[in-house]
Order: C-alpha cells, then sequence, then structure tokens
C-alpha cells in the first residue's frame, strides 16, 4: 500500500516513512511540540484567528470551517469545555485516519492540545473505534509518553496551562461517527444522535461546551501554527485551504493514502497515473465514489476529460462531495446493483434505529434490493426505490440517513442500464457464498 | 453442530442474581478505567468496562452485567440497554478465535465472496457459526478501515490484511 504526497510536500505525511516515528523521541528531532509552545505563547483569539484564516475545513465528512467551530464555544461559561477528537472511522473506503494515528500519534495529541490552550479546556477524548485496539494502545502509550516529558497533564511545560488527553473506545458502530452519537456513546449510552441545536460547541459532552474535530482536522493544527493560517491555505485553495488525505481503495494498482494539495487537478490523472492506473490493464474504469460510501457515485464519463478539481467546490461541481475522501474506484466488472445492494446492506446494519424514516426506510431498501437480486425485479422498482429514497433524504434525524439515499440515488440515477435488465427480472449473477444466506 | 447467532437475542439471555468474581488486578484495572471521567460520570466508563468483562468471561454475560451495576451504581437494565446496541459486544460464547471477515463494498470487489467460502469450507461452517471444538467463530462485519489492503479480516483484535487463500490458509493452520 502507498502512502505519499502528491504535488506538494508532505504536511500530514511528514513523518509517517520516519523509523520509529510514533516516538516521542523522533517526533520531537522532527520539530514536534514546538507549534504547541509557540501557541501557548499567542493569545487564544490569536491561535483561532491563525485557525479560521487557514480555511481548514473539517475532515471528517462534513467539511465545516474548524476555525469557526471553534469561535462557537462560549468563552464566559462557567462550565468545564471538552475537546474531542473523533476518530471512529468508520465510512466505507476510509482508512487515512488509522495511519495518522498508527505512526503520527503525537501530532493528534501535540493538535488537541493546542485547541485546549485556545479554547480553555482541561480535557481531551479521543474516541477511537472499538476495532482499532492496537491504535488506542498506541495513543496510551504516546500520552503516558508526553506526560512524562510534561506536556501532557499538570502545568504544561511549566506555564499554568493543564490539560489530560485520555482515550475512549467505541464497540462498533459506525453512527458513534456521528458528533452528537458520539457523545451519547461516551456518556454511556446507546450511539444515538441528539437534536441540535444546541450544537455541541454550547452542549456537547456532560451538557458543556464541546468541540468535536475529526484526526486528520486536528493533526493540521500544528501545522497552521507553523506556517501561519494564511500560508497554509495557499497550498490549497481560496476555498478548499491546505492539503487533504484520499484513502484511495478498490480497482487501482497502488491503493493507499495520498496526501494531495485541494483543488489538485485532476481527478483523472489521479486514479490512472498517481494510483497506478486500472488494476487489471483490460479492465476500464466504470465509476469513482470519491468521499467514503455516503456520496453520489461518479461514472467514468464524469471524471475521464473533465478535469474535475480535488477539493469541496470541484467535486459538488463534479456531481459528488468530498465526504470522508475514502476513494473507491470501481472498474467495469462491477455490477453497481450488487455494489448498491452492499451499501444499503451496511445502512441497514448501521442505522441506529432511533427516527423512523430511516430504520423502517434502509430495512425495505434492503428487502427490495434482494428481492431484485433474486429475479423477482418489476419496471416499477426504481421508481419505489426513489420513492423511498426521498422519504428518508431530509427527512430523517440524523445525516446517515440522507447518506444512504445518496448512495442509493446517485446509482440509479447514474447506472440504469445496470439496473435495467433486473427491473425486467433478470436473476443476480454475482456469486454469493452459500454461507452468506444464514 | 454448536451454533452462535451473531446478532443478538436478548430475551435469550439468562437473567439470575450471581454477580460475577474478578481477580484484585482486574478490579484494579477498572477502577484505572473510572479514573478517566467525571467521578459524577461513572457512567462513561461502561463500554471500557464491557469490554474488560469480554475479555474475562468470553463474553457479556449475566453475571458480568451484575458485577458492574454494582460496580457503576447503575441498573442492570441500563447496562443492557447499552450493550446490546454495540455489534462488537458477544452474548453468547463464541470461538476461541473469532474471525471476523469485512464484507463492505472496497473488500467485496477485490475478493471478499472467496476469502469467505474458503473460511468456511475449511472450517466446515457457516457464517454465524462456531465450530464443534470451539476453536472458530466465523462472522462477516462492517468496514475495518483497510479498504486499501482488502480483502481483510480481523481474528479476535489482530488485522490481516491482503489476503489470499493460501495465506489464509497458512494463518489458520498456525492458530492452535
Ligand atoms: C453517520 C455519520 C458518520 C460519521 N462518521 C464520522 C467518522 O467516522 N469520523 C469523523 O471524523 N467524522 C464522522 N462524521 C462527521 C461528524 O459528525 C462530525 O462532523 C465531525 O467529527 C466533525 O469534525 P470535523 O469538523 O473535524 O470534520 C460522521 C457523520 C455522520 C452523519
Ligand atoms: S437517521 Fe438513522 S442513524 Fe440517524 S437517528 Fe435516524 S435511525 Fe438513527
Ligand atoms: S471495506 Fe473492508 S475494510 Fe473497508
Amino acid at each position: 500500500m502507498e502512502i505519499k504526497a502528491i504535488g506538494c510536500e508532505p504536511l500530514q505525511l511528514k513523518r509517517v516513512h520516519l523509523e520509529n516515528s510514533h516516538t516521542l523521541k523522533v517526533y520531537q528531532e522532527n520539530d514536534g511540540y514546538k507549534w504547541l509552545k509557540k501557541a501557548m505563547e499567542m493569545s487564544p483569539d490569536a491561535i483561532i484567528g491563525e485557525v479560521k484564516a487557514s480555511v481548514l475545513r473539517g475532515r471528517g465528512g462534513a467539511g465545516f470551517p474548524t476555525g469557526m467551530k471553534w469561535s462557537f464555544v462560549p468563552k464566559d461559561s462557567p462550565k468545564q469545555k471538552y475537546i474531542v477528537c473523533n476518530a471512529d472511522e468508520s465510512e466505507p473506503g476510509t482508512f487515512k485516519d488509522r495511519y495518522l494515528m498508527e505512526r503520527d500519534p503525537h501530532a493528534l495529541i501535540e493538535g488537541m492540545l493546542i485547541a485546549a490552550f485556545a479554547l480553555n479546556s482541561q480535557t481531551c477524548y479521543i474516541y477511537t473505534r472499538g476495532e482499532y485496539k492496537y491504535l488506542i494502545d498506541i495513543m496510551d502509550e504516546a500520552v503516558e509518553e508526553a506526560r512524562a516529558a510534561n506536556l501532557v497533564g499538570k502545568n504544561i511545560l511549566g506555564s499554568d496551562f493543564s490539560c489530560e488527553v485520555y482515550t475512549h473506545t467505541g464497540a462498533g458502530a459506525y453512527i458513534c461517527g456521528e458528533e452528537t452519537a458520539l457523545l451519547s456513546s461516551l456518556e454511556g449510552y446507546r450511539g444515538h444522535p441528539r437534536m441540535k441545536p444546541p450544537f455541541p460547541a454550547v452542549e456537547g459532552l456532560y451538557a458543556s461546551p464541546t468541540v468535536v474535530n475529526n484526526v486528520e482536522t486536528l493533526t493540521a493544527v500544528p501545522q497552521i501554527i507553523e506556517m501561519g493560517g494564511i500560508s497554509w491555505r495557499d497550498l490549497g485553495t481560496e476555498k478548499s485551504g491546505g492539503t487533504k488525505l484520499w484513502s484511495v481503495s478498490g480497482h487501482v494498482k497502488k491503493p493507499g493514502v495520498y496526501e494531495l494539495p485541494m483543488g489538485y487537478a485532476d481527478m483523472e490523472r489521479f486514479i490512472l497515473e498517481d494510483c497506478g492506473g486500472m488494476l487489471r490493464d483490460d479492465k476500464k474504469l466504470k465509476g469513482v465514489i470519491p468521499g467514503g460510501s455516503s456520496v453520489y457515485i461518479m461514472r467514468a464519463n464524469d471524471v475521464i476529460g473533465k478535469k474535475v478539481l480535488m477539493d469541496y467546490e470541484g467535486l459538488v461541481a463534479a456531481g459528488s462531495l468530498v465526504g470522508s475522501g475514502g476513494f473507491i474506484v470501481i472498474d467495469e466488472t462491477v455490477d453497481i446493483v450488487d455494489s448498491t445492494k452492499n451499501l444499503t446492506e451496511f445502512y441497514k446494519h448501521e442505522s441506529c434505529g432511533w427516527c423512523t424514516p430511516c430504520r423502517e426506510g434502509t430495512d425495505w431498501l434492503v428487502k427490495i434490493f434482494n428481492r431484485i437480486a433474486e429475479g423477482n425485479g418489476r419496471p416499477e422498482d426504481a421508481q419505489l426505490i426513489l420513492d423511498l429514497c426521498d422519504n428518508i433524504e431530509g427527512k430523517s434525524f440524523c445525516a446517515l440517513g440522507d447518506a444512504a439515499a445518496w448512495a442509493i440515488q446517485g446509482a440509479i440515477k447514474r447506472f440504469p442500464e445496470d439496473f435495467k435488465p433486473y427491473l425486467n427480472g433478470q436473476k443476480t449473477t454475482s456469486t454469493e457464498p452459500e454461507a452468506r444466506k444464514f | 453442530m454448536a451454533s452462535v447467532a451473531p446478532t443478538f437475542y436478548t430475551n435469550q439471555v439468562q437473567v439470575t442474581d450471581e454477580v460475577a468474581n474478578f481477580s484484585p488486578e482486574v478490579v484494579e484495572e477498572m477502577y484505572l478505567h473510572l479514573t478517566k471521567y467525571p467521578p459524577d460520570r461513572k457512567r462513561s466508563a461502561l463500554i471500557p468496562l464491557l469490554f474488560v468483562i469480554q475479555r474475562e468471561r468470553g463474553y457479556v454475560d449475566n453475571e458480568g452485567v451484575n458485577f458492574l451495576a454494582r460496580f457503576l451504581d447503575l441498573e442492570v437494565t441500563d447496562i443492557w440497554e447499552t450493550v446490546t446496541f454495540y455489534s462488537m459486544f458477544n452474548l453468547r460464547p463464541v470461538g476461541k478465535h473469532h474471525i471476523q471477515i469485512c464484507k463492505t463494498l472496497s473488500c467485496r470487489i477485490i475478493g471478499e465472496p472467496k476469502i469467505t467460502e474458503h473460511i468456511c469450507n475449511r472450517l466446515g461452517i457457516h457464517v454465524g457459526e462456531t465450530t464443534d471444538d470451539e476453536k472458530f467463530t466465523v462472522s462477516l462485519v462492517e468496514c475495518l478501515g483497510s479498504c486499501g489492503t482488502a480483502p481483510m479480516m480481523q481474528i479476535g483484535f489482530d488485522y490481516h490484511e491482503d489476503l489470499t487463500t493460501e495465506k489464509v490458509d497458512k494463518l489458520l493452520d498456525s492458530l492452535s
């Protein structure tokens, strides 16, 4: 698997190839924790100002400007404030946070501490998906190393700033990546999302002001302090600052984690050259899901010759979204009905069951996809599926419902030729292992 | 053939008042988890503690839950409420090696079905079942964040990536 930067100097990936990059020693030899020191000489407002100027947008999926999110935290609140790192990384096709935490855990700690200093918080939690247990062990070790060096805990670097960093584990639930569900889970409850507003910045963990940020968002913070917000922004574009990690999987020769400057031109070159081209030379590109499974799938025609810019605006213009940057490349051997059925099953399994449109809707969608796959499709099923999606999209309690609807709508609207034979009663030819039908 | 359903059937949980016993070391480990959260927010430690229960007892059992209810000053039902939400908690015993194969899209299009079939054939069980010698349980799970090194599976907490049938055979041979 490749881990490298293309079209820019590696920033997020600056240290990942160094031997023992996860240790405090190597991190400090490479300027680590220098930017925390620098930040602690700045005023909190100045730090937030730099993050605003950087146009850093949340890397967890929603792309919300991080500086703005931070400025929503009420300064005068007498309550304890919390920084929570979202390391739940469960979006299908996404695996960048994993490598950041595995190989550069101190960058995450430094980013959290700078955020904590700027927001006057004394407690940080890293909520990691339960399956990533080995990463929790790595993070625990890194925190202990940092504590021994007086970088975490009481009176950091001899100042009056004290801050604790704790790891916390999830236990297998995609929905706990949604920030309010994550907070419910962190409080020991079922991972149901909460009503917004109040947003977590005002009432989050333990009903106190809380900033929830993705791993990659937080590891960008030391870079912004180092370079200054404007210079960091200028690595990317005016509206999509900096660089971004893309997790590439599927039918390419070189899957991996790639760091690209925002606005990288273009997606065709990225797939066919940077990622080594199609896995099998005689198989053509059929589609790309560029932002984790929860976005509209793109056809080869939307990519080839279209000079799609890889940033927030470029992907919207091309009919999809950046999402989590989980880039799934699909070649012509894939049956889009089968791939969409697979994702529908995912959303049904991960629906938390809190609201009716998503809970019942995803269940019906799976039933319909099963029926179609078995050769009992009907011409009116396409409209039936779209109607069901319409009853989920915008009508669900949280964005998981929308995500499910988008994944399905995109497929059915953009690959009607794949659906057509099924709607006329063709049976699936894809091989289900016998075992699957338990 | 012993069979373990992969999903939770809470009504099958045997409810008794018995409380599990843990060694002083394990109890100390549990107290350590509590230190991460405000004293009036002990419930936050529930998920980490349930993992301790599962590790010590093989699965999340009634006695372990009763213990946690006392330990955290919670009702037993509060704990079951949380346990039954999360897919990583087993409500019944699983084999010594819990094989969890990722079935989501990136793995599926790059060979997961073949791997699943191979493992099930080799072990002579269906997905969701445990071998008679209680050594292996096979489950299908959703994306585990190894899509770039697909197909993949997790055995216990260990990641095994870039799988081929040969690699799977070697791996299963090496597990006692
Ligand atoms: C269903 C769902 C799953 C999500 N999963 C994740 C996740 O695994 N990791 C993540 O960072 N954000 C995830 N998010 C986005 C979070 O709700 C939130 O926007 C993000 O953590 C904020 O951090 P950021 O601004 O740094 O991106 C998810 C959102 C939804 C609706
Ligand atoms: S949309 Fe789905 S995941 Fe979100 S609250 Fe409703 S049921 Fe739960
Ligand atoms: S799809 Fe299998 S690990 Fe992501």
